[in-house]
């Protein structure tokens, strides 16, 4: 299929549809309209149903219910509106469904603003909800990127009958590059949703989609349950990109747009003599743990790069288990680092400019 | 015209005692055992004068737990 | 002898976890019996909410999907939506519906959903212990208002049914009562019906069931029923307060 050139939103929304999936609930917030605007337009093209909920929360419990008929369904938000989501997102982990949450996250805590951030790193690894659950989470740093991800995260829900969230920043969504819809790759044998509420038609015992156990010794064993499937995820699912590590002296970790910013800054460094790499995490969670293994006797030292003042660090700092220094880098509220401020601090690291 | 023949059969077991039944029935038959108790340990509703019931369902109808089972004689 | 009366087949076996003389028992056998007598039963999808009713679930004898609190209306959204040829209900308590899930039940009908929603008003929480509900009565006692509720720190007790019946898409609004055996036979009628509205596709269908919580109220069940028909029905006024046109 050519190329076309599409605005990240209404390209995540078009994969979304090119993944099957035909229901989409939502509700406006920026930098993501344009998501559910776009499914407002195409979804009734191909007999599925927009629904513009009354809250986020609304939006994320007709995830729940629509999941729970076996369909595929998608809603998006971004971050205060993924905060109202995740009594949902937790309800769903429990009651094990699949859907796809976008986050197309902007800069907090609170109201904060509308310019891209990555401060949903905690919410979206950690997650809002209640209870020990875990969730696929997906940062494209490309429309392309995003619009693979996307279908992708369709058939990783559905194989692990699990919510699954893919977090682009602003950038992400309002920035327009070309794209290609492929055709999924098939990776997973996906089960049959036999729990699925369709109707018994008299011809089963009637399914039943819940996320209450009362007794404490069978909740145990629910959760334990639902432990195994997230070793799974964490043994068969991690992906990240592992760059120009050989013979690097720092390496730099970083997700989504700032990746790209930070493969800038490393061109700079090059050009100067000073060697670099980078770990980019594509999935958040499970966090790339063993991409730190192949970094190389060379590093002097790592450096989270992030449009916050510094979340995924916790992660880089479990992963590198003490092993080099991890220093940090970050701009927040909507500020995007430039390649400059990230060549200077790899600099200081090193001793000073060289 | 002869009055209309019924029967009710309590599931005893699901009985928890609460006595609406016996507000119901237009004939006043529905009474609470007070010599025994159910597996839940209330004094289950029944029916002394079996002959008197004319069928009606009333005490089913306002019976919350499913206790009671009724027959009419149809002609 | 001809059976008259048995147990629907539109509830399971499982015998009710409710405290004694609580009418949810009859307000469950009542949708059984609905669901059994328009043959939907293998076509039904309802929701529990969270409550005393939080088990529902495993009472009715369908598919059935366990919602947030005050979420079920959300939750049946996103079903019907999806499958609109199956029939939907919500079966929501007044903390659930009437509290925390204000929102989501207004915007349903305010959408005209086209599932049916059994709202039961026992004018109390039941489940967590006996607390003010927004349906709770001026000088009902609680453990939230344990000096009885006060109007002027409180406010007046909800008429959902009322407001309903400003919404246009809520097409079918209904309250009831289960206090004897008259007015839980005319309950029935309202739950058919709203079912029947649903079934022809016209909207959002509604009924309020006045129901009694003796458990928490303080009061016998047999007392309870009376305590229901003389402080509950004269603030909650029972009857229809929509119904589609026929031949519409």
């Amino acid at each position: 299929m050519a190329k076309v050139l599409m605005k990240g939103n209404e390209a995540i929304g078009a994969a979304g549809i090119k993944a099957g999936c035909k229901y989409f609930f939502g509700y406006p917030i920026t930098p993501q309209n344009e998501l559910p605007e776009f499914m407002s337009k195409e979804l009734p093209k191909v007999d599925g149903v927009f629904v513009q909920a009354e809250s986020e929360v609304a939006a994320i419990n007709m995830i729940y219910g629509g999941a729970g008929t076996g369909e595929r369904v998608m809603t998006s938000s971004s971050s205060p509106g993924i905060a109202l989501k995740q009594e949902g997102i937790s309800y769903i982990a429990g009651a094990e469904l699949p859907c796809v949450i976008v986050n197309i996250s902007r800069g907090g805590p609170g109201l904060g603003g509308i310019q891209p951030s990555q401060a949903d790193y905690f919410q979206s690894t950690r997650g809002g909800g209640n209870g020990d659950y875990r969730l696929p989470v997906y940062a494209p740093a490309s429309i392309q990127e995003a619009v693979d991800l996307v279908i992708e995260a369709f058939d990783v829900a559905d194989y692990y009958r699990n919510p699954v969230m893919v977090i682009g920043d602003g950038m992400i969504g309002q920035m327009m590059e070309p794209v290609e819809f492929n055709e999924p790759e098939k990776k997973r044998e996906l089960p049959v949703k036999d729990w699925a509420t369709t109707g018994t038609e008299g011809k089963r015992k009637p399914n039943i989609i819940n996320s209450l156990a009362l007794d404490p010794a069978e909740l145990e064993k629910h959760n334990i349950k639902l432990q195994a499937k997230y070793d799974e995820m964490e043994e068969k699912e991690v992906r990240y990109e592992a760059y120009k590590l050989e013979e690097a002296e720092v390496v730099l970790v970083a997700y989504g747009m700032t990746s790209r910013i930070v493969k800038n800054a490393m061109d700079i460094l090059e050009k100067e003599g000073i060697k670099t790499g980078l770990i980019r995490p594509i999935t958040l969670w499970p966090f790339p743990n063993k991409a730190f293994n192949e970094i190389p006797d060379t590093a002097k030292a790592l450096l989270s790069v992030e449009m916050s003042m510094g979340q995924m660090i916790d992660d880089v700092k479990i992963a590198n288990n003490g092993k080099l220094p991890v220093e940090f880098y970050g701009r927040a509220g909507g500020m995007i680092p430039t390649p400059e401020e990230i060549v200077n601090k790899v600099k200081e690291i090193l001793g000073g400019g060289k | 015209m002869a009055k209309a023949k019924g029967k009710v059969r309590f599931n005893e077991d699901r009985c928890k005692g609460c006595e609406l039944c016996t507000t119901a029935c237009p004939v006043n038959i529905v009474i609470m055992d007070k010599k025994r108790i159910n597996v839940k340990g209330y004094n289950p509703a029944t029916v002394d004068e079996m002959e008197k019931c004319i069928g009606c369902g009333n005490c089913a109808t306002i019976c919350p737990d499913l206790v009671i089972e009724v027959e009419r004689e149809t002609k | 002898m001809a059976v008259v009366f048995k147990k629907t087949e539109g509830l399971t076996d499982k015998q009710f976890h409710y405290c004694p003389g609580c009418t949810h028992g009859i307000i469950h056998r009542l949708v059984g019996e609905v669901l059994e007598e328009l043959e939907v039963v293998g076509k039904a999808i309802g929701v529990a909410p969270v409550g005393c009713s939080v088990l529902a679930y495993d009472y009715f004898n369908c598919d059935m999907h366990e919602a947030a609190h005050g979420r079920a209306p959300a939750v049946a959204t996103g079903i019907k939506r999806i499958l609109p040829d199956n029939v939907v209900f919500t079966y929501q308590g007044d903390g659930d519906l009437a509290s925390i899930g204000t929102a989501e039940i207004i915007h349903a009908a305010h959408r005209a959903e086209k599932f049916t929603t059994i709202f039961v008003n026992n004018a109390i929480y039941g489940m967590t212990g006996g607390q003010m509900a927004p349906t709770t009565l001026i000088g009902q006692k609680s453990t939230t208002s344990q000096a009885g509720r006060d109007a002027a720190t409180t406010g007046m007790p909800l008429r959902m049914s009322e407001m309903f019946a400003t919404i246009d898409g809520a097409v079918f609004v209904e309250r009831v009562s289960v206090h004897d055996v008259a007015h839980i036979r005319k309950a029935k009628k309202a739950i058919k019906k709203a079912f029947e509205v649903q079934l022809e596709g016209k909207g959002f269908g509604i009924v309020e069931v006045l129901s009694t919580c003796p458990t928490n109220w303080g009061i016998a069940p047999v007392e309870s029923l009376t305590w229901l028909k003389e402080n509950m029905i004269p603030y909650y006024p029972l009857g229809n307060f929509r119904t589609p046109e026929e031949g519409k």
